[in-house]
């Protein structure tokens, strides 16, 4: 097994609220992420999946500096990036980059795609002026793109074309670590194909190691090699993505997987219909956060909140009942 | 006999860049208390054409140039723009994809649910707010009577979306068109509306049309399917026959290229190339760029929709000749 490249320790970001915006019932602090902790092993595509609101997007701004880090730790290449001081976290920055949802929102429209992609390169100081252009071209090259549109800009594309000048820009620093911010979620079913084999042919031949968010868990299932499952700035599970994905153990994973809408017409599986919506981070319930709309919950999920365990080899979960509804599934029954 | 019988329906747009033929010579019909699927990616016209059958298409630069729709006895493209209402919003509803663009800001959401009870059907005030109240608690809505004087904000994206069926369905409609109405929402989200839009739709017996680029949504909610690609229908047939045997090579493409059908080791499906610019004349099958199985024939004229099957139509040049 190999060491992780990142390792997320009790990562807590809280956005207190201030001024006229503020609840009157005194609810002072979104809890956006509360108590992270993750171990990206170098070479893994590591998929993080959860609906909106869930802190998904928070935990990949919050590891690259765009969001503050209230406590906890973000270790990568042995160094604490959440107690770094600024010039030398500007040195780790490049090795750590990010892919947006939105390719109309994430590209200057006044650069041409080659000054977008060769920015970082010249900012960063890491290609000499003479070969820029050459390392530009190599990398519309390798994202798909033909080198005749450097001179071009974002509005002369598409959204498949344009979420490819994002991945160009992004590989331009030769990164270690991708954060991709649900990159295929703004393009249609053909495209976002066409993007997701781009990626997983970047990962394998760059031995890149990539944190993958998404709120489609089929597009994680394609991708990655472990899933992360949030609810409510928490982790409630974690393992191998196949066995997260065929046999989900969380109450809340088991509906999320069978909210799926089948592309079987003849599938008469019907999904868990949850009561309710997830809770707002601003007031999030006592114990489990899951408990309102949990079909298995039992008193003590009020009382306690759940930490995320191992329950069998790579495989962590984070639920107080999960031995009585195991027990029961056993016997052939429901809870 | 056909509740809604749309036939060669054409709507182009005229702008500076060209006409550009958003709709171009759809043919199809629904039944009473039947669900039909358009599925399509962006640009294909699936929107255009639902919005051309309620004249929600803003002319200019939109002109409906050919065709026919008739709903129940009644000419939608020619009937005229009062009579038009009086069908729109009462007999014919429709649910958009985004419940915050769609709902009224200023408005408290009782005022928008009664106003299609007052105008249609001029019910006393009284009335209409106790079927508003009704009608939120069947869409799950829960303190019903205060829930009447909150404001579109005052509720989450979900509760919006029951907000706007409730809007939709408070008059019965025979025929609710769903435009993509669950995409801008999280996936058990999405499994709560679609439930609750299958047992609406049971309770009043009434036919509907769904929009969506989701064939996993088709699947387990269609009846029927439309695919269309570049304003036309490629295929149409029963969702199993759409599923288990496609017979146009974009509908085959479509389905491959989801993510949840295959194991991770395989490389997805991808189609070469991109959707045609509809502002540019297309000769011969408009998917013919992207066809693998393109041959001349194909590139020099449109292929029409023909059954191969009952109930069962293709545009592909190559199916109709059994060699697909």
């Amino acid at each position: 097994m190999s060491a992780p490249l990142l390792n997320i320790d009790d990562l807590r970001t809280h956005f207190p609220l201030r001024g006229a915006g503020r609840p009157r019932d005194g609810a002072g602090v979104v809890k956006a992420v509360d108590g992270v902790s993750l171990a990206v092993r170098a070479g893994e595509v590591l998929g993080v999946v959860g609906e909106s609101g869930c802190g998904k997007t928070t935990l990949a701004r919050a590891v690259v500096g765009l969001a503050p880090v209230t406590a906890g730790r973000v270790l990568f290449e042995e160094q604490d990036l959440a107690a770094l001081p600024p010039r030398r976290f500007r040195a780790v920055r490049p090795r750590l980059q990010m892919i947006f949802q939105d390719p109309y929102a994430s590209l200057n429209p006044r650069m041409t795609v080659f000054d977008a992609v060769a920015e970082p390169m010249i900012a960063h100081g890491l290609v000499p002026r003479g070969e820029v252009a050459g390392t530009v071209a190599a990398l519309m090259e390798r994202v798909g793109l033909a080198r005749r549109f450097v001179r071009k800009y974002p509005h002369e594309f598409s959204g498949g074309q344009r979420q490819r000048i994002a991945i160009a820009r992004a590989l331009a620093l030769r990164p270690r670590l991708v954060l991709a911010d649900e990159p295929v979620s703004a393009l249609d079913v053909s495209v976002q194909a066409q993007i997701l084999n781009l990626l997983r042919d970047l990962c394998r031949e760059n031995r890149l190691t990539m944190v993958l968010i998404s709120h489609d868990l089929a597009v994680v299932k394609y991708l990655a090699h472990r899933i992360a499952v949030m609810y409510l700035g928490r982790i409630i599970e974690l393992g191998e993505a196949e066995e997260v994905f065929d046999a989900p153990l969380h109450p809340y994973t088991r509906a999320l997987v069978s909210a799926i809408p089948s592309p079987d017409p003849d599938d008469v599986r019907r999904p868990v219909i949850l009561p309710g919506e997830p809770p707002s981070p601003l007031r999030p319930p006592a114990g489990c956060a899951f408990h309102p709309r949990c079909p298995y919950a039992a008193p003590e999920c009020r009382a306690t909140r759940p930490e995320l365990e191992e329950r069998r080899p790579g495989r962590h979960v984070a639920c107080v009942r999960l031995d009585a509804i195991e027990a029961e599934e056993s016997r052939g029954g429901r809870v | 006999m056909a509740l809604l019988t749309v036939e060669n329906l054409r709507t182009y747009f005229h702008t500076r860049e060209g006409v550009v033929r958003a709709v171009d010579g759809v043919s199809f019909d629904v039944a009473p208390g039947e669900t039909v699927g358009i599925v399509g990616e962006s640009g294909c016209g699936k929107s255009v054409l639902n919005y051309s059958l309620l004249g929600l298409i803003p002319m200019p630069p939109g002109r409906i140039e050919s065709g026919s729709a008739r709903f129940d006895g009644i000419d939608l493209l020619g009937c005229g723009a009062s009579r038009l209402r009086s069908v729109r919003g009462k007999r014919i509803a429709i649910i958009f994809q985004d419940p915050m663009t769609a709902l009224n800001p200023f408005m408290r959401v009782g005022r928008q649910i009664t106003e299609p009870l007052l105008l249609h059907d001029r019910v006393p005030r009284r009335e209409a707010v106790a079927r508003a109240v009704a009608m939120l608690e069947a869409v799950g809505i829960q303190d019903a009577p205060e829930r009447l004087r909150a404001y579109p904000h005052e509720f989450s994206g979900g509760m919006r979306q029951r907000v706007m069926i409730a809007m939709a369905l408070i008059t019965r409609p025979q025929l609710l068109i769903a435009d993509e109405p669950t995409t801008a929402l999280d996936v058990t989200v999405q499994a709560q509306i679609l439930a609750l839009i299958k047992e609406q739709q049971r309770a009043l017996g009434m036919a509907m049309i769904l929009v969506t680029h989701d064939m996993g949504v088709i699947a387990g909610n269609c009846d029927r399917v439309l695919v269309m690609y570049a304003g036309r229908i490629v295929e149409s047939g029963s969702t199993r026959d759409i599923f288990h045997r496609p017979r146009h090579p974009y509908t085959h493409a479509l389905l491959a290229s989801m993510p949840a059908v295959q194991a991770r080791s395989e490389s997805l499906y991808t189609i070469p190339g991109l959707p045609p610019d509809l502002a540019l004349e297309i000769r011969g099958c408009a998917f013919a760029p992207r066809c693998r199985h393109a041959i001349d024939a194909c590139r020099e004229a449109a292929c029409a929709p023909r059954e191969i099957a009952p109930g069962h139509a293709t545009a592909c040049e190559r199916a109709q000749r059994g060699e697909l």
